[in-house]
């Protein structure tokens, strides 16, 4: 059964195309990795999916719900790490989780203890009590990833997770999230640019580039079909070798938004 | 009901941590209430408008409320920069709860500030005869109006702009205006024809008259007008801010 579908979706921001007629689905139980270089795509999408931003045109469907028109509806079925920080620097590391667990109606006790277990996968139990102002950025991307982790929806998005993470810690996280999987049958939808990381966790891969997908399949498919020994041969030998400008910055994305809505 | 509760708990945790924010945002009213309040008062004496710290008090409050409202419902855009506003936005909570727990957390975070600025006023001298428990309970719900209509007219103007760039002309187009205009420092009463137009039509006029009318007993609209075009202003507001708020992108 379609989790997710994605039918034709294009989303535009002035005369730039960020995401260029894409369609794909996911099935409900499975890990699925979304990939790309920067500036493809990846995180336009995300938000689309996710309530954030209103597709130019296209259909999605998540758990049955149309984000653009049911957005509580779809709010619903979902849970998501974001690409770039979305933590309140004023409040403690606790008070942080504990806001997200109220917002998701997430039960008092279960609450309690999910957050000391995730702090404690993430190190920070220790330093809940303090401003999350003062920790340094990876502790930061640690505290987003376990509050991310704390309530159990049906989809979980990871948009570069484990962006900056050192291996023990990156491992500790994939595998809690692939118990939650198991155990709870919870739908994973990831970006990540770790393409080892994707080849180890991912069941299905889509390959997006310049707003379109280039390619789908398993990890094993898709090195078959490019004759790659790895993922990361894979994916270079489907997107080139060129590098790529960096993905513009939130304020940066949003002033051209800005220009874009001025437009209108 | 707790979504409403812990966004309303966030403002004012917010608020209570920032000290600097708090000492700093005493200061313009103080100086106000001072040079002013002294400064200006010989002479309001001597044009037969009585003590002129009496009517100045009431402005001066209600200049601290609309500061802290206004600055708490911009605060949407500090929350889009750092990213904060995407948490709750992806919440499986309707906007208009959001939009209700950040409104009551801003004009609770205001109240608190125009009550200081009531306690400061009352050490500089500020002890008006008329004032009595139950008129001073009827000031508070002044305040409370004032400070729900201007977090709601901060979190509409807010939800339209992108970055802090456009903050400055807030302060210098909005904020000013709406103070200066308000008959907060002087009386409304034989102005100019186009002064008194504007006064009219700022909504502040009818909130410090209010507050005026209920601790000092001295008023110009008289203090049910007051109360009426307050509430349908804060009304209006309160229902663009949301429908504005629930359009946002990231």
């Amino acid at each position: 059964m379609d989790i997710i579908s994605v039918k034709n979706l294009t989303k535009k921001f002035g005369d730039f195309i960020a995401v260029d007629d894409i369609s794909f689905t996911v099935q409900k139980g499975e890990i699925f990795a979304f990939l790309g270089p920067n500036g493809a795509g990846k995180s336009t999408t995300i938000k689309m999916l996710t309530t954030i931003l209103k597709p130019t045109s296209g259909e999605v469907s998540l758990d049955g719900h149309d984000p653009s028109h049911d957005a509580l509806q779809a709010r619903k079925s979902f849970g998501i790490v974001f690409q770039d920080p979305s933590l309140d620097d004023e409040l403690t590391a606790y008070e942080n989780i504990e806001f997200h667990g109220v917002l998701y109606g997430v039960p008092r006790e279960t609450g309690r203890e999910r957050s000391e277990q995730l702090l404690k996968i993430v190190e920070l139990w220790d330093r809940k009590d303090e401003l999350v102002k003062n920790f340094s950025g990876g502790m930061k991307r640690r505290l987003e990833i376990a509050r991310g982790l704390l309530h159990h929806p049906k989809i979980l998005f990871l948009d570069e997770p484990t962006q900056g993470l050192d291996p023990q810690t990156r491992n500790h996280i994939w595998s809690y999230i692939q118990n939650l999987n198991r155990e709870e049958g919870i739908t994973i939808f990831f970006t990540t640019h770790y393409m080892e990381e994707a080849e180890k966790v991912a069941q299905r891969v889509d390959v997006i580039d310049h707003g379109k997908i280039v390619a789908e399949g398993t990890p094993e498919e898709l090195k078959k079909k490019t004759n790659a020994a790895s993922l990361e041969e894979a994916f270079l030998s489907l997107t080139g070798h060129d590098i790529r400008d960096e993905s513009a910055s939130g304020a940066d994305h949003m002033r051209t938004m800005g220009r874009a809505w001025g437009r209108r | 009901m707790q979504a409403i509760y812990i966004i309303w708990l966030r403002q004012l945790k917010r608020y209570l941590r920032s000290k600097s924010r708090i000492v700093g945002s005493l200061g313009q009213p103080l100086l106000f209430l001072v040079a002013l309040g002294f400064g200006l008062g010989p002479i309001f004496q001597k044009a037969g408008g009585g003590n002129y710290l009496d009517f100045l008090a009431p402005g001066v409050i209600a200049m601290g409320i609309l500061f802290t409202a206004l600055f708490s419902g911009v605060e949407i855009i500090w929350d889009r920069q750092f990213g904060f506003l995407k948490e709750t936005l992806v919440a499986p909570v309707s906007r208009l709860k959001i939009m209700i727990g950040r409104t009551l957390g801003g004009a609770t975070v205001a109240m608190i500030q125009g009550v200081v600025v009531f306690i400061l006023a009352f050490l500089i001298g500020f002890r008006p005869e008329y004032l009595t428990f139950g008129t001073f309970l009827l000031a508070l719900v002044f305040m409370f109006l004032i400070a729900v209509l201007f977090t709601a007219l901060g979190t509409a103007i807010a939800s339209q702009l992108d970055d802090m760039q456009g903050f400055q002309l807030i302060m210098n187009f909005v904020v000013m205006p709406l103070f200066f205009l308000s008959g907060a420092l002087f009386p409304t009463e034989g102005l100019p024809s186009g002064i008194a137009l504007i006064v009219k039509i700022d909504p502040l006029s009818y909130g410090v008259d209010g507050l005026r009318h209920a601790l000092t007993g001295m008023s110009s609209f008289g203090f049910g007008t007051d109360l009426l075009v307050l509430s349908l202003i804060t009304g209006f507001l309160l229902f663009l801010g949301s429908y504005l708020f629930s359009k946002i992108q990231i």
